[in-house]
């Protein structure tokens, strides 16, 4: 297992250092004068030269990188241009509501599939197969903006059930606001996790183990739970890893759709505000989430299944 | 789990046969087995040449305002309705049509070409070269796919060509992906070593033998790409960072529409709501199609 945690450790390190590096030469190498491009063509050119100076874009590229690098270590992400704030303090205020959005997302797409797939798997080929590889193509193909706004109609403004956006106030508004959104989101991981786990289901129920339980004199419901969903469910957790580049993405677009102050709408109010210290810190976050995401998938991987810690 | 969908024909053509020894062909339609391929082919179709005839389906201008006529619902004139502006409905999803999907389906052309050759020559040689390459994808891939294409559209502005740029950058490490496992499967098999001991060059192996015997993954793969394709394109115009108005983009409809959902209005929303969506289906249905036939020829 130490063997195992060295060597996934030392390659996620690698890829982290590439993440911070890429983000820096998208922010930075990239053709265009980000100072310029803030405070638009009007500005004069004593004040592009000052924002220059301030963000460092003055200096040599290796003595930027070499600061980005250093400032990012300590924990200094810069300052946002727009909100006139440390941005560090502005995440740690949205972070919070973006995590809670994917968690939401995650619980809503497991109860969701779960028994979707065990009811494929249980029926077999016929109607109830059809029915959801149908539902799987329309959520797949339809993107989460569009979920999103369709749920709107449908839970907002006609069955008043949910608000149509915003956050509200007390835990409990919170946590009533952003079921329509993590829904939107899960619904986008759904098909596929549907696919695996019903792959999985089947491979199980006709298997050996599954038929000893049945041997046993054991009710056909607890083989099922005790059995076959247990084990076949190994691969959904590896699905929901996987995932976790769309579920970040889904909340940056969700919470554009249902005006919900996490950490995508701020970054997409630095996109169309032109604020380069938040784009680049949004997209380095974003990624810091998936990267710590696929290490956690690994290692409760490697702990669910012995095997893979060999691999 | 890809072996299985190769075309077992290659050893039969000898070293270097005349004949390609791969060939994409499809299962014929009549036999009525393959529903996926006929439904999602007639769909895909008809849209694509709407959008291609589309001055010959609709007498007015996707751009021209009306703005006495405007929101009404459908007339003999406007079998759709106008939006906000009074301009026609049926006329924008036509030419939005052409924008969103034209460029979904060109966006998956270089990133196709790109992560085919990539893949097949890390899965050939193997080495430092499939080792950085591989580490390049892992950092592409440590980034969500919606976060990179808009912090790139954000960094290189709006428009066809950064959505084009964007998407590659992003969209060609699935195809190294898959055409590498590919590759790597097929380079143990006895008639890529029977082309090493007979002597051919290691560009002919890979061109001739390589390529046509790993490359129908990424084929069936290269449709659900399309299908994402529109949905990142959609989704910028959505957001104000795609096609740049007045071109008529669904996108961009769906988010002018959303103003008016509160009052009521909903068909501005679900119009081209509609579009994106039997778009994407009917491309999935056709990319099921495709592999089916391509299982059948097992």
């Amino acid at each position: 297992m130490t063997r195992f945690l060295v060597r996934r450790l030392s390659l996620l390190a690698l890829v982290v250092w590439g993440v911070v590096t890429a983000t820096f030469v998208l922010v930075h190498a990239t053709p265009g004068d980000p100072a310029r491009a803030t405070l638009g063509d009007k500005a004069s050119e004593s004040a592009v030269q000052a924002l220059r100076a301030e963000w460092g874009l003055d200096q040599p590229l290796g003595a930027q990188y070499w600061h980005f690098l250093t400032d990012l270590v300590s924990g200094n992400l810069g300052t946002s241009f727009q909100y006139r704030s440390p941005i560090a303090s502005l995440l740690a205020e949205r972070l919070p509501t973006t995590l809670l959005l994917m968690l939401m997302a995650v619980t809503f797409a497991v109860v969701i599939s779960l028994p979707l797939a065990t009811w494929v798997a249980v029926r077999g080929r016929g109607g109830a197969d059809i029915g959801v590889r149908i539902f799987g193509a329309v959520a797949q193909g339809t993107p989460t903006f569009l979920i999103g706004t369709l749920l709107v109609i449908v839970f907002g403004l006609n069955l008043h059930w949910f608000p149509v956006g915003g956050y509200g106030r007390t835990s409990a508004e919170h946590l009533h606001s952003l079921v329509l959104p993590a829904i939107t989101i899960a619904l986008g991981i759904v098909p596929m996790l549907v696919n695996s786990l019903r792959a999985s289901l089947t491979d199980a129920l006709q298997s050996d183990f599954v038929a000893f339980g049945h041997s046993k004199g054991l009710k056909p419901a607890t083989v099922l739970a005790a059995y076959a969903i247990r084990n076949g469910s190994i691969s959904g957790v590896t699905i929901l890893g996987i995932q976790a580049g769309v579920l970040a993405g889904g909340a940056l677009v969700v919470e554009k759709v249902f005006a919900i102050p996490g950490m995508g709408s701020l970054m997409l109010a630095g996109i169309l505000g032109r604020d380069f210290p938040v784009v680049q810190a949004t997209t380095l976050v974003f990624a810091g989430i998936v990267v710590v995401v696929y290490l956690v998938t690994d290692l409760s991987y490697a702990l669910l299944d012995p095997r893979a810690r060999l691999a | 789990m890809t072996q299985t969908l190769l075309p077992q024909t290659a050893t039969k053509t000898g070293l270097d046969g005349s004949k390609p020894p791969w060939r994409f062909r499809m299962r014929p339609l009549h036999r009525g087995s393959n529903i996926e391929l006929l439904i999602g082919g007639v769909i895909f179709g008809a849209m694509v040449l709407a959008a291609v005839f589309a001055p010959l389906l609709t007498p007015h201008d996707p751009t021209a305002q009306d703005l006495a006529n405007a929101l009404s619902g459908p007339t003999a004139a406007h079998p759709l309705g106008t939006d906000n502006l009074g301009r026609d409905t049926w006329s924008r999803l036509l030419f939005g049509a052409r924008s969103d999907l034209g460029i979904a389906v060109l966006a998956v052309l270089f990133p196709f070409v790109l992560g085919t050759v990539v893949g097949a020559l890390c899965g050939y040689f193997g080495g430092w070269f499939d080792t950085l390459t591989m580490r390049i994808a892992d950092v592409v891939s440590a980034f969500p796919f919606f976060v990179l294409v808009i912090t790139l559209v954000f960094v290189f502005g709006n428009g066809p060509m950064s959505i084009f740029l964007a998407i590659s950058i992003v969209s060609w490490v699935s195809y190294a992906r898959i055409v590498r496992a590919e590759t790597l499967v097929v380079r143990g098999r006895d008639f890529i070593q029977s082309c090493e001991t007979g002597g051919l060059g290691n560009a002919r192996i890979v061109v001739r033998h390589v390529l046509p015997n790993t490359m129908t993954q990424a084929i069936v793969f290269a449709m659900s790409d399309v299908v994402a394709n529109i949905g990142v394109i959609v989704t910028l115009s959505y957001f104000g960072l795609g096609i740049v108005p007045p071109t008529p983009d669904w996108g961009q409809m769906i988010s002018d529409g959303q103003q008016f959902l509160a009052s009521g209005i909903y068909a501005l929303v679900l119009i081209p709501g509609a579009a994106v969506i039997l778009a994407s289906l009917s491309l999935t249905f056709l990319g099921d199609g495709i592999a089916n036939a391509l299982r059948a020829k097992r």
